[in-house]
């Protein structure tokens, strides 16, 4: 088991520059998921910690130990990948017990270990089987085999369930939380999903042009995002914004305003704001509700999503700009109807333009 | 319309299956005409030449031209170098160029792309313009044998083998297919801790099995069919392979009959050896891009 310091990363290629000084210390057994949009450097930050990729600037210690310069077979490191990357021509056995072959175990080591890495992953019937004997969502669980029984001190996962379908991925979801209980290992995991990345992770970063944008605990990221990026991108429908004019400051109370919008008083958690100057407002679809009469946001219904558990309306507001609202339980609201909101200033952002 | 488009379809069928029975055809006729004539007397092989006899085993029909053919010339021998040279460069070829593509494939290291380039840009050298320098090198060559150092390679197998093992265009077929191969299986490989040599024996090399079909094939033609290097390198019959044995055949009376036979005798290893590797061969060809 190991933590994992990371140091000013940075990797190039040529003049391009696609990770630009990372920070990130991640605890011994902490479950860490990088995410951010394609092209964010997420899987190649996972690549650097892995070895697949150079550094170009910056320091990388696994357990304490610099390993800028070590091979990943010396890194301690087992890694998962989205196209799962088992060997053809090998039985699930073998594969499952390549990294424990190339090692030079013995064969009651090897028997023992992957009996036992097969139990975890309830693949006992599968493990004489070819892997093109297997679906998708077998050959993730070879994958996932062949790095547990080498007992790594850091698990790496990239991607690993974004070629199953919706169902698979989240029964597999819920079994990588499970082996991460079980093994207590420490494990990062790339994706762009941010279900996986809200459900999984003991620490969430958030990653933009090969930039930390925040780290934190998922609810911690969700309830105080550092910046409009990260509002944006966590929560799903995503953080309804809306351009407001700053009529107040006082402290970290900050009164805004704007033509559909009456005067409201909202508790910033970032500064830079002045007197008269612009801000974006952020309210969480699941934070607006109908009202009768009084609601501080009115506006036409567009369309309507009725998900059973929720029913999401689209609606145009009187500026024209748009609103997603997330309503409890099942409700029916005609299109082209007028619907007043109101929300809980408490639960709304604010960030300076 | 259904009637008319399934007749078109039929006739088609029996065109295409016309044409390629012709094609067949005429590339078959040299082989069955070469072993027809090696059953008969070269007096009624040459009186047979001018009609469709010549491809028919009619008449006075006999093993006798084999019998002669080994008679005026040590066939077995030939056949016994040309098929150690062959196999040994053949299998030695595979090894090395595949490792090499491997290296030029897999591995990053400074120049590798400028020694690729070079390497391939051998292919356009032909062999005849390094013939006489290559035997002048070899003629001076030292080799550490049972009796101590001695000095030039000529009249030995070794010379015959060891210009012939590193090729460009066996290097070029085996990186062109790497490069198709899934790099996370080689990253895998490479996170589950196996050295260069172990992802190259362990994965590389046990999914290359078209790829070494196909340079089997193509390396045994060049090497089973030399004739210029091996008399420029062997003056003693005791190394000389099958193609240069063939002069044998045309010195003082030239019989017919033996010349085909022997060349009947020279002839199957290579179709044997094409049959058993074809099925991959061609699934090789089509994978690489390659054309034969």
């Amino acid at each position: 088991m190991a933590g994992i310091t990371l140091k000013g990363l940075q990797k190039s290629y040529g003049t391009a520059q696609v990770i630009k000084g990372v920070d990130i210390e991640i605890e011994d057994g902490e479950f860490v998921v990088f995410v951010g949009p394609s092209g964010c450097g997420k899987s190649t930050l996972l690549r650097m910690i892995a070895g697949l990729e150079d550094i170009t600037a910056g320091d990388l210690s696994i357990g304490g130990r610099v390993v800028n310069d070590l091979s990943p077979k010396d890194r301690g490191v087992a890694m998962v990948f989205q196209s799962y990357a088992i060997f053809p021509h090998m039985s699930v056995r073998e594969n499952v017990a390549f990294g424990l072959t190339i090692a030079g175990a013995s064969k009651a080591e090897k028997a023992e270990k992957v009996a036992e890495a097969a139990r975890i992953l309830q693949m006992e019937h599968l493990l004489d089987r070819r892997p093109s004997q297997l679906s998708g969502g077998q050959r993730q669980r070879v994958a996932i085999g062949r790095a547990i029984v080498r007992n790594p001190q850091v698990f790496l996962f990239d991607e690993p369930l974004s070629n199953l379908d919706a169902a698979l991925r989240m029964d597999m979801r819920l079994e990588i939380g499970k082996l991460h209980q079980q093994l207590g290992a420490t494990m990062i995991y790339v994706t762009h999903d941010q279900v996986e990345a809200m459900t999984l992770a003991d620490k969430i970063v958030v990653l933009k042009d090969g930039m930390v944008q925040q780290i934190g605990a998922p609810m911690e990221l969700y309830h105080n995002p550092a910046n409009l990026f990260v509002a944006g991108f966590l929560g799903s429908p995503a953080m309804n914004f809306l351009d407001v004019d700053v009529v107040a400051v006082n402290g970290s109370k900050v009164l805004v305003q704007n033509a559909v919008l009456k005067p409201v008083e909202i508790t910033a958690k970032v500064g830079g704001f002045t007197q008269g100057g612009k801000a974006k407002l952020g309210l969480r679809p699941q934070y607006l509700s109908p009202v009768e009469s009084g609601g501080m946001l009115y506006g036409r219904i567009a369309l309507t999503e009725r998900l059973g558990s929720e029913t999401v309306v689209d609606l145009t507001l009187n500026d024209g700009n748009r609103l997603i609202a997330a309503l409890a339980r099942d409700a029916v609201f005609p299109i082209g109807a007028d619907l007043g909101l109101t929300f809980d200033a408490t639960q709304a952002h604010i960030f300076p333009l | 319309m259904a009637q008319i488009s399934q007749d078109n379809r039929g006739l088609r069928l029996v065109v295409r299956y016309a044409v390629l029975c012709l094609i067949a055809a005429i590339f078959s006729f040299p082989l069955i005409f070469m072993i027809v004539s090696s059953l008969k007397p070269s007096s009624q092989l040459l009186a047979d030449a001018h009609s469709f006899r010549a491809l028919l085993p009619v008449g006075d029909i006999s093993l006798q031209n084999y019998f002669d053919a080994f008679k005026r010339a040590p066939v077995a021998l030939f056949i016994f170098n040309s098929v150690l040279v062959t196999g040994v460069t053949v299998v030695a070829s595979l090894a090395l160029c595949s490792a090499a593509a491997f290296a030029f494939t897999f591995v990053m290291w400074k120049g590798r792309d400028l020694a690729l380039t070079v390497i391939l840009a051998t292919l356009i050298v032909p062999f005849e313009t390094i013939a006489i320098p290559l035997l002048l090198e070899a003629s001076k060559l030292p080799w550490i044998g049972a009796g101590g150092i001695t000095w030039g390679w000529l009249n030995s197998y070794r010379v015959q083998i060891v210009p012939f093992i590193a090729d460009g265009l066996t290097i070029y077929l085996f990186v062109q297919y790497f490069k198709d191969l899934p790099g996370e299986l080689i990253e895998a490989a490479r996170v589950e801790g196996a050295s260069w040599f172990a992802i190259y024996r362990r994965v590389v090399m046990p999914l290359s099995g078209p790829v070494l079909a196909t340079a089997a094939i193509l390396k045994f033609l060049v090497m089973y069919n030399q004739y210029l290097w091996p008399i420029m390198v062997t003056q003693e019959e005791q190394y000389r392979p099958v193609m240069v044995g063939l002069q044998y055949f045309f010195q003082l009376n030239r019989a017919w009959g033996e010349i085909m036979a022997y060349l009947s005798l020279i002839t199957v290893p290579v179709l044997a050896f094409y049959l058993y590797l074809q099925k991959a061969f061609i699934a090789s060809i089509a994978s690489t891009g390659v054309k034969g």
